[in-house]
């Protein structure tokens, strides 16, 4: 039988070890009311090529072959070929959560420079060693908010941060009684916090770029959500805009959370992605996750450990600042593979020409008077007002397997025929010109 | 004489990543510029390069290779971390995982373009509740905490939804620590209870704490001994009886895979976790997938988006007015759902063969080790059993010093110090997947190290002595917490 290597002479030897007559003799613990003698009504066990054939089946009637021009939390990007073999070394794929640093210094080693890159590139003191996703950073970045700020009850989340965030957002604050309220945006498509009684907030939270794509004014949000004693926290759903545009650390946020599938992951359907998430040191002791750092070993020699673990659920039970355990590590260990091959230099030459393709198009579909509403800087991502009737072009488009662009009415009823419209590097200029052409056609 | 796998060899040092490379080295091969240049941002907006170091591809090839040669996997050897089925992962699921067609698919294309991806969802859904005897299932959490969370969440909604208010919940002593904090999410205070001397849930002690303000009870079955929980029956009609619901820990479902039903146990709502019973790897701390299944009654509260089948389309759905609501950006770890998949589909019915198999190989090693190790129960296990260190107090040798010593022989240690009701606990998880020689080799090793325990027992404090590193300065790394570069 596949994977399991026994003989029946080895079943029989072990049985007679342990003195059972058979194998269901091992189960006599297990009530006759709580057992199924009709078995498992499961389809017959196929072999390898079977099941590719199947799966290849599944993997036919996907979305393959498709130029989807939207991003929306979730990226199409060039992944180095060493990334993935690099990532496909089974040390790290089939090691469990490092707990014995001794035979897992590979792990954490390399969580320990993920930590440094994201807290670099999102210019942090600390970093965790990563959550489920953005939106279940945001989530627990602002739960951690009313750790630090114990007397206060209420959050604040603009509206211009991902849908589907602030959705996960509800779902972990209901049961909670703790208030989450919600900050409009302008004409701009940017968060406005006048008419905000900043001070009764324990944390206010901005997307930087939002989901509109837009680059939020962070600094002077930043001053005055701190000025009333609030944390202010960010979230983001491309961290690559962080290679051309300033970023939240320098501009005086609090924690900085959000998705890192851009850096080195596929799309997979929305999953796994990477939740990242950091901080300053002043709040280490309540940031979730997992932490590793660095000390050495009885000869001096420097080593990793996973640490602070008694702000952890396995030492600290119901009084733990979160529940997580299994976070998404080999996501992590994809993102620093990816950061350390571009490098400072790779980084931001992929940023800029990330940021040329969008602008590219931006201009392209300008020329055909399909203007932007939210004239602000942008990174890959922008919403444009599509003209009446373009719902027939954009459902004849996808049956040419072109999405241009992803409708938004259903998220924001008052963008009534805006389209969010993505293009990164791996976005030709011909196809680029061809997209720009087809949507006005 | 047994060769034992642990050995010595050439070990690279490798530094740290920006302790390495030159200033203009580029490890990806950038694309060809073929647009013009974006207008500059200006000083309001525009920020630096990122403080990254610059290598070259073969510098970041070699980083991670030694790296990778630092860790120990269940591809390396042995890797018996009880409570966390360390089985082997197999390959042709990661190849499956990575086919284009599901590994490169936008989230949010329309419905009819992504009916792949859907149909493997709804049919992993379906194969999930066989396997249990639950009736409806959501794979959206993505780990198994998270399944705990989304449980909890149901209960909370449950409660609610009769206009009740429960705000505590029956946790035993061995519950993985987990449970008490996912429950503590949902503003839920745990009411602790201890396990008895046979190391199950006495009836009684659930019947002393459960009334109409308790929302439940969170069991781990089999529980973190290794263990049955032979009264699980009665202590949910206890908890029925009092409006409450009855949590599973599905974290040990490896031990009872068409063997036990949970519905018929009495169960209303549990995770799995994928990246256990499943075999989907572990990943050295995820992804993972953690699904929540329900019984009936609980089954419009699941998380949305839910995937329905009509006639032979799939869709997703928010129409659950009575939904907990969403717990993922998407759809939850599609990646990982796939490898799990591929691997009930390539066992199909053998499924319940693993299981038996994993229970004789703990109950092997079992009978096998008491003899030199203090076993906490002597009685027969499920798919993991638990020993002490009390035989080797009198050499002051703990339990530590044991399963380091246990990596110089080339074997993972075992869950150490959990659960917390046995003093000093070896927690052994063998999993179906080794083969009776390579178990015996390991019995051979551990009782070499008892052996060791008495005649050298500096070899055990000094360990391991083989690994990259010594045993390392935890309360250091604490004291001072230096997390970054």
């Amino acid at each position: 039988m596949r994977y399991v290597p026994h003989t029946e002479d080895d079943i029989r030897a072990m049985l007679d070890v342990v003195g059972a007559p058979d194998l269901d003799a091992l189960f006599a613990s297990i009530p006759a009311g709580a057992r199924r003698p009709e078995g498992l009504n499961l389809p017959e066990a196929l072999t390898e090529m079977e099941l590719t054939a199947h799966m290849s089946a599944l993997a036919g009637a996907g979305g393959q072959g498709f130029q989807v021009y939207a991003g929306a939390g979730s990226y199409e990007h060039f992944v180095p070929a060493a990334v993935g073999y690099l990532l496909g070394r089974s040390e790290f794929v089939t090691a469990y959560t490092p707990y014995q640093p001794e035979i897992s210094q590979g792990t954490l080693q390399a969580i320990y420079e993920y930590q440094t890159l994201v807290s670099r590139l999102l210019g942090f003191e600390a970093a965790n060693a990563s959550m489920y996703d953005g939106a279940t950073a945001l989530a627990e970045a602002l739960l951690m908010s009313l750790r630090i700020n114990k007397k206060k009850t209420k959050v604040a989340v603009s509206r211009a941060i991902h849908p589907n965030y602030r959705k996960v957002v509800e779902t972990y604050f209901r049961p909670t009684g703790y208030e989450v309220v919600e900050l409009p945006f302008d004409g701009a498509g940017r968060t406005v916090l006048d008419g905000m009684n900043l001070a009764d907030l324990a944390g206010l939270a901005v997307g930087s770029p939002n989901f509109f794509g837009v680059v939020e004014d962070l600094g002077p949000m930043a001053a005055k959500v701190r000025d009333a004693g609030a944390l202010f926290i960010t979230s983001f759903t491309e961290p690559l805009a962080y290679g051309v545009f300033k970023n939240p650390g320098s501009l005086g946020a609090d924690i900085a959370c959000g998705e890192g599938q851009s850096l080195g992951l596929p799309r997979s359907f929305g999953g796994p992605g990477l939740g990242m998430f950091a901080t300053l040191m002043k709040h280490i002791r309540n940031i979730p996750g997992r932490l590793v750092g660095r000390t050495h070993d009885l000869s001096g020699r420097r080593g990793f450990v996973l640490t602070l673990s008694t702000r952890e659920q396995h030492i600290r039970r119901e009084k733990a600042v979160s529940n997580i355990c299994t976070n998404n590590s080999l996501c992590a260990l994809a993102a620093a593979m990816y950061m350390a091959s571009a490098g400072s230099t790779g980084l931001a030459a992929l940023a800029r020409q990330n940021r040329d393709k969008a602008e590219y198009l931006k201009g392209r579909l300008a020329e055909k008077g399909l203007v932007s509403p939210f004239p602000g800087p942008t990174f890959n991502e922008f919403v444009v007002k599509m003209p009446q009737g373009f719902e027939a072009r954009w459902k004849e488009l996808l049956g040419q397997k072109i999405m241009a662009g992803l409708p938004i009415e259903r998220y924001y009823p008052e963008l009534a025929g805006h389209y969010l419209f993505c293009a990164t590097e791996v976005h030709s200029r011909e196809n680029l010109d061809r997209l720009a052409a087809e949507v006005t056609k | 004489m047994t060769v034992f796998p642990g050995d010595s060899g050439l070990i690279f040092n490798e530094p740290l990543l920006w302790e390495k490379g030159k200033k203009g080295r580029v490890g990806i091969s950038l694309p060809r510029p073929d647009v013009p240049e974006a207008a500059p941002l200006g000083d309001q907006w525009a920020g630096p390069a990122p403080d990254f170091p610059d290598l070259g591809e073969v510098d970041v090839v070699r980083h991670y290779t030694r790296l990778s040669q630092w860790n120990f996997g269940v591809d390396s050897g042995m890797y018996p971390l009880g409570s966390c089925t360390m089985k082997y992962n197999p390959k042709i699921n990661e190849r499956m995982a990575a086919l284009p067609g599901l590994a490169d698919v936008h989230p949010l294309l329309p419905e009819e373009y992504v009916q792949g991806p859907l149909r493997l969802m709804y049919e992993l859904q379906n194969l999930l509740t066989e396997v249990t005897g639950m009736d409806a299932i959501s794979v959206q959490p993505t780990a198994g905490a998270h399944g705990e969370l989304a449980g909890m969440l149901v209960i909370h909604a449950y409660h609610r939804s009769n206009g009740e208010k429960r705000s505590r919940i029956i946790v035993p002593d061995t519950a993985h620590g987990t449970n008490p904090a996912s429950a503590a999410l949902c503003g839920m205070e745990p009411l602790g209870i201890q396990s008895n001397d046979q190391g199950i849930l006495p009836v009684e002690a659930v019947a002393a704490v459960m009334d109409e303000s308790v929302a439940g009870i969170m069991v781990t079955n089999p529980n973190t001994l290794g263990l049955f929980e032979e009264n699980f029956q009665k202590i949910a009609q206890v908890v029925h009886s009092k409006g409450g619901l009855v949590y599973c820990d599905g974290a040990n479902m490896n031990a009872i895979m068409g063997i036990a039903h949970l519905g018929r146990l009495g169960v209303d709502v549990m995770h799995l976790n994928l990246h256990k019973t499943f075999s989907t790897p572990h990943g050295g701390g995820g992804p993972g997938s953690g699904p929540v299944l329900v019984r009936k009654h609980l089954e419009k509260f699941l998380p949305v988006p839910r995937i329905v089948k009509d006639g032979d389309r799939y869709r997703l759905s928010d129409d659950f007015p009575d939904s907990i609501g969403r717990l993922h950006a998407f759809y939850g770890n599609f990646g990982v759902m796939i490898k799990a998949y591929s691997y009930i589909m390539t066992l199909g019915k053998d499924l319940k063969k693993a299981s038996q198999v994993a229970v004789l190989n703990a109950n092997y090693i079992k009978e096998q080790l008491k003899s030199v190790l203090h076993l906490a129960y002597d009685r027969p296990c499920m798919h993991e059993c638990v020993f002490s260190d009390k035989n080797q107090k009198d050499q002051k040798i703990t339990t530590l010093d044991m399963v380091k010593r246990l990596m110089d022989y080339g074997f993972h240690p075992p869950t150490i110090y959990f659960p917390l009701v046995v003093h000093g606990a070896i927690m052994i998880e063998p999993t179906e997947t080794e083969c009776k020689e390579d178990i015996d080799v390991f019995i051979e090793a551990f009782k070499s190290v008892v052996r060791e325990a008495l005649e050298d027992p500096e070899a055990l404090h000094r360990a391991p002595s083989r690994s990259k590193v010594r045993r390392l300065d935890e309360t250091a790394a604490a004291r001072k917490p230096c997390l970054i570069n």
